[in-house]
């Protein structure tokens, strides 16, 4: 580990000004992820900027019916907080796939939102990464990629995004709320994480100094018919192949309304839009809900040692979709 | 570069200075002589290393130990009490719930940290509704255990032990 200086911020205005006025300073929350990366040599600031005692830590009801869930809030205390787990199931599941008892008592909701592939060639510096090194090359294009992206991907870069959070938070219609140098601003979460393209060094929409104050969930009745799927390598404890978060209205028979995101298979949570636009007023049959979801898969591109993917993906939504249409999937 | 920081270690006052790298767990070992917790994969992957910090379990190989100064960390060593083991480490010696006892003082520690969640009212992913029921099945053990791996497989053990540990704090 390279030194570093430490610092605590005093305040998030005191947070944002202490790293934008460097040119290589990190915010540290929880610490599991960037903690882990400068250990491996991935991660080389040499300030921190602690924000984790920052009055960031509590839930609050939002005056629409929607919540304000703090950046620092553990992941533990998030999964746990009753009303979100009854009107928003996917999300306390989501966050209960994720990683392990102990970690979640350390991740913030701030820090799972900001935490970066675990593609083992972007985690390996004796490799060459565009995510790491930009114009070094993609180790995982020929490599072994069975873990990578079938979605969105592109030529320079092929990692998925590692958060379970994150996808409920997407098919949820979440936002961010972002202190940066020119004041505060709000993202949706769908917006916040990035294609590849031709950067794949960078993960999200933020500027250098941008500090993730809040998130906040909308009123969105039809998410008490919610749930999370997870497929991994072990029963717990591993990261997904493919997740799927979804909710579902069903009325008269119909698809009144419908939310889908996917984990592990893009470079972001994939919101699976095209999915629930031929989804919405359409019967609530399983052949409906075959055409659709191979409607969203329609732009899949599995790599040499991910195909299986493909037909996970439409096979776990297919079955959510079922489920959810007889109430709630538990 | 340096800081000072003290911490509360099983119940007693530890001032020290600690390069900013430092870890909580190499603190803990190499600058404090706290051997009882134990340094496994060093990536917060195996739960070797987990302790209580301020009452909750974490994993003390991801955590700088200058982000904790203030703070009350209690490992196995602390859980015993004039003499007498914690319920949880004496189930785990009557249930013979280790081979070679590397990962145990971290499987200990995240029993205590578990349970304790458990009776908070903390859900896990296999958790039906809202909150866990008042004793937890030997589905819901694994899946909160799911993060201290033991190499030697004594899982089977180990799930009797927390769960004899569970019945006996649960008791009247």
């Amino acid at each position: 580990m390279t030194p570093f200086e430490y610092e605590r911020a005093s305040d998030a205005s005191d947070a944002v000004a202490r790293v934008a006025s460097h040119p290589n300073a990190a915010f540290l929350g929880g610490g599991t992820n960037l903690v882990d990366h400068m250990r491996l040599g991935v991660a080389r600031p040499d300030l921190l900027v602690d924000v984790s005692r920052l009055p960031f830590a509590d839930i609050t009801s939002l005056p629409g019916g929607g919540f304000r869930i703090g950046a620092a809030v553990r992941n533990s205390d998030l999964a746990a907080h009753r009303g979100l787990r009854e009107r928003y199931p996917m999300l306390s599941q989501a966050l209960l796939a994720g990683a392990s008892g102990q970690l979640r008592n350390l991740a913030t909701t701030g820090g799972n939102l900001l935490q970066r592939t675990r593609c083992a060639y972007f985690q390996d510096v004796t490799t060459p990464c565009n995510k790491r090194n930009p114009g070094a090359g993609c180790a995982a294009l020929e490599g072994h990629n069975r873990d990578h992206a079938i979605l969105g991907a592109s030529e320079h870069c092929v990692a998925v995004h590692p958060s379970d959070m994150a996808v409920a938070l997407a098919a949820l219609g979440a936002e961010v709320i972002v202190l940066g140098a020119r004041g505060e601003r709000r993202i949706a979460v769908t917006d916040f994480h990035r294609l590849p393209g031709s950067a794949p060094e960078r993960d999200t929409v933020l500027e250098r100094g941008d500090l993730i104050t809040a998130v906040e969930l909308p009123q969105l009745p039809m998410a008490a018919n919610s749930a999370y799927y997870k497929v991994r390598d072990r029963a717990s404890y591993a990261f997904a192949l493919v997740s799927v978060a979804a909710a579902l209205d069903v009325r008269n028979g119909r698809v009144a309304d419908v939310r889908i995101a996917l984990g592990g298979v893009a470079h972001k949570p994939w919101r699976a839009l095209r999915a629930e636009a031929a989804l919405r007023g359409a019967a609530a049959t399983d052949e409906c809900y075959s055409k659709a979801v191979d409607v969203e898969l329609a732009e899949a591109r599995p790599l040499r040692h991910n195909a299986f993917k493909v037909a996970l993906a439409r096979n776990l939504m297919r079955m959510m979709l079922r489920r959810l249409t007889s109430g709630v999937a538990s | 570069m340096e800081a000072s920081i003290t911490l509360r270690v099983d119940g007693e006052k530890r001032s020290l200075r600690v390069d900013t790298r430092t870890t909580l767990l190499d603190a803990l070992r190499e600058r404090l002589g706290v051997t009882s917790v134990k340094k496994g994969c060093d990536h917060g992957q195996c739960g070797a290393c987990t302790v209580l910090v301020d009452g909750r379990r974490v994993t003390t190989c991801l955590s700088l130990a200058v982000a904790l100064d203030g703070a009350r960390v209690t490992t196995s060593r602390g859980l015993a009490q004039g003499g007498r083991l914690h319920p949880v480490q004496q189930a785990f010696l009557d249930h013979d719930a280790l081979q070679c006892g590397y990962c145990t003082p971290g499987q200990v520690c995240s029993a205590v940290g578990m349970l304790e969640e458990a009776r908070a009212g903390h859900p896990s992913f296999v958790t039906e509704g809202v909150t866990p029921p008042a004793q937890l099945s030997d589905e819901e053990i694994r899946e909160r255990m799911s993060g201290n791996l033991c190499r030697c497989g004594a899982y089977v053990n180990i799930v009797a032990a927390v769960r004899a540990a569970m019945r006996q704090e649960s008791a009247p």
